[in-house]
């Protein structure tokens, strides 16, 4: 304890019938901090997860999770972690009230029905508490989800693509939810694909095909990444995109709207490719390249290295 | 207007194909469909026999005389019959019959051989296990006819005034635990054990794939708890259910069909338990080999056909050939149902459930052995 990180692993890798889905990760993640956890379908993110709250055993790696052996103590860490499954995996034909209660006896929470009412009310939940969980909108069932395992308090929430499916507005309140949670000294590692949610949190992960490929925050991943982007306006963008993907020094051509952004690991390469098209119409300015030109170009260049 | 939406052939060739190819996805429909049609036939057709031979007999031969001998030698050749056991009193018999170890228990009477030849009529005294009367039924109007014939050649020449006319014999037939053959008296305390396989098997099957098809199991097992924690804790709630069907049957066994109820209650209701037990752990095991609800319901049809068919609920399980009665023997319902029949119809106690109960007791052992480490191995 008291070493600053709520998550410190080393190496921790997963093998499923001798494929591995986990191949040796080291994540740390300071108490308090929101980390975001980011990569392509089947990159081993929920794996990873299952692996620190006790679901999956380690085919390797150590480390500890809130000062606790990952191996060893997995019963300990569960009781101090909130999880929260991709799908919803509270019980459809219990009752918001009734699920809680279950989740509330489940980790012995000392004076259950108070607990419970006031969860109610935190969630403005109390008119609707006999109604069945299968339901609520997929919006409420989120933000029961996020009730639920919260309920007990817990150190840290691990939250894998909690908000898969679910409106703007809706996500929105579930993301003040976290960083209120955040702010309250819970540390936070959620999964995401939604490059929005990752500008919300603190520092980012980025791990594909079972390997982490960046760690920092959002600005220090985009430098790191060294690519450079031109933002393009002008007729016909898609043809354009066509004809720029296969040059020299163009890694992406992807619109944007009304606007073409081409990036490119190789600056001067990308110029010299696009000063050819210059005199056609269109309009060129340099721009910083978003995370998700940055998250498409390390998910490029791990599907290099992954196929033989 | 566009013309009418017309039936075509191709887009029905298109689902077809698909039929097709999910069919062939799926294998465990595959095997149900090619493997029920084949269990059905084997037991229907081989393993069946409502009209059962080689019926469990034992003996009793208190005369010495060459009649005596004579007339159980045809009453083994009519095939009906397979003498088990020489037995030394009456006692002794009647406790083979009472542990079903014999169906039949005759009696040849002292003197027997005298009184027939001075035509006074001795009795041959025939008790049998009633408590199935499809399996005694046929052997015993075998009996009759038979016993007249056997002794025809004996009673020739001198003797030949003893043959036409009365029987020279007199058959007497005790149809024990059943005096009237009713046949609910069978089928209605069988109906517990089977009730309580269907049920029991399904239901545990049904509820452990339900939580891991609705990804609540993944979610439950992240909270702290024991995996045995949440398997005894899916389990209690279905032996309540189990005793409550058995109740209620029992009920029915009582006051609508007017079962008799020899023995004890308690102790019937003690061994369900190992039996209630013994399927639940069909069940958790058919749960961690189903991927969904639907699957775990084809394999409950898979335990569920033999069960019935081959444990001598719907067909005398002395009617069928040796293969069939030993897959017989593993199944509990075999065994439960000899326990039901004895403990209600023939008033048994421990000392004659135990040779069942025991034998419900491994193959509980065994299931609770392959459930729980394929239960655990499904969590990783």
């Amino acid at each position: 304890m008291g070493d600053g990180f709520a998550i410190d692993v080393r190496g921790m890798t997963k093998r499923f019938d001798g494929r591995t889905v986990v191949n040796g990760i080291d994540l740390q993640v300071a108490r308090g901090e929101i980390c975001g956890f980011l990569g392509p379908n089947g990159s081993g993110k929920t794996t990873f997860i299952r692996m620190l709250c006790g679901l999956l055993r380690p085919d390797g790696g150590s480390g500890s999770c809130l000062g606790f052996d990952v191996i060893r103590d997995s019963e300990a860490i569960r009781r101090r972690v909130g999880y929260m499954t991709q799908r919803f995996s509270y019980y459809e034909d219990l009752s918001i009230a009734e699920n809680l209660e279950f989740v509330a006896r489940m980790f012995s929470i000392p004076d259950r029905r108070r607990r419970v009412d006031e969860c109610l009310d935190e969630l403005g939940l109390s008119a609707r508490r006999n109604q069945l969980a299968g339901e609520l909108s997929g919006g409420w069932k989120q933000r029961l989800a996020l009730a639920a395992c919260t309920l007990h308090r817990p150190s840290l929430l691990l939250l894998d693509e909690p908000t898969a499916g679910v409106d703007p507005k809706a996500r929105r309140i579930f993301w003040d939810s976290v960083h209120d949670l955040s702010a309250g000294g819970i540390t936070v590692l959620i999964s995401t694909h939604y490059m929005d949610e990752a500008e919300r949190c603190h520092s980012l992960a980025y791990i594909a095909y079972g390997d982490l490929l960046a760690r920092g925050s959002g600005a220090e991943i985009v430098a790191s990444s060294g690519l450079a982007t031109r933002v393009v306006t002008g007729p016909d963008l898609s043809s354009l995109a066509a004809r720029l993907r296969p040059l020299p020094g163009v890694c992406q051509a992807v619109a944007f709207g009304r606007e073409l952004h081409v990036s490119g690991t190789d600056e001067a390469a990308l110029d010299l490719s696009l000063a050819g098209f210059r005199g056609e119409g269109y309009e060129w300015s340099p721009s910083a390249p978003g995370l998700e030109d940055v998250f498409i170009h390390f998910m490029d260049k791990a599907r290099d290295n992954f196929t033989p | 207007m566009k013309g009418p939406f017309l039936f075509s052939i191709p887009r029905l060739w298109a689902i077809l194909v698909k039929e097709f190819i999910q069919m062939r996805r799926d294998r465990l429909t595959f095997a149900m469909m090619v493997g029920i049609p084949l269990v059905q036939l084997m037991l229907f057709g081989f393993a069946i026999n409502s009209d059962p031979k080689h019926l469990a007999t034992a003996v009793l031969l208190a005369d010495r005389g060459a009649q005596g001998r004579t007339l159980l030698a045809s009453i083994k050749a009519s095939g009906y019959f397979d003498f088990v056991r020489e037995v030394g009193s009456e006692a002794e018999g009647g406790e083979l019959l009472a542990r079903g170890e014999a169906q039949f228990f005759i009696t040849v009477p002292a003197m027997f051989s005298r009184e027939l030849l001075r035509g006074e009529r001795p009795v041959l005294l025939v008790e049998a296990d009633a408590t199935d009367p499809a399996a005694t039924g046929n052997a015993i109007s075998a009996l009759r006819t038979l016993v007249s014939g056997a002794l025809q050649h004996d009673l020739k020449g001198a003797l030949g005034y003893l043959a036409p006319g009365v029987e020279p014999v007199e058959l007497r037939v005790h149809p024990s635990y059943n005096p009237e053959g009713v046949t609910q008296y069978n089928i209605v305390p069988g109906l517990m054990g089977v009730v309580l396989t269907m049920t029991m098997v399904m239901i545990t099957g049904l509820a452990i794939t339900r939580e891991r098809e609705r990804g609540t199991m993944e979610n439950l097992l992240s909270m702290p708890t024991r995996p045995l924690e949440v398997l005894l804790g899916k389990i209690v709630p279905y032996i309540l259910v189990g005793y409550l069907q058995a109740g209620l049957i029992l009920l029915a066994a009582r006051f609508v069909f007017n079962v008799p109820m020899a023995g004890s209650l308690p102790l019937l209701l003690c061994v369900a338990m190992l039996f209630i037990v013994a399927n639940l752990a069909v069940g958790i095991t058919f749960s961690t080999l189903a991927r969904n609800q639907l699957q775990a319901v084809q394999m409950t049809f898979f335990f569920f056909l033999p069960s019935m068919l081959l444990s001598g609920f719907m067909f005398p399980f002395r009617g069928m050939p040796l293969w069939a009665q030993a897959v017989g023997e593993i199944l509990p319902l075999t065994h439960f149902l000899r326990i039901v029949r004895g403990i209600l119809l023939k008033g048994n106690s421990m000392a004659e459930v135990w040779p069942q109960l025991w034998q419900i007791g491994l193959f509980a052992l065994v299931a609770i052995g392959v459930g729980v480490v394929r239960y655990r191995r499904t969590l990783d």
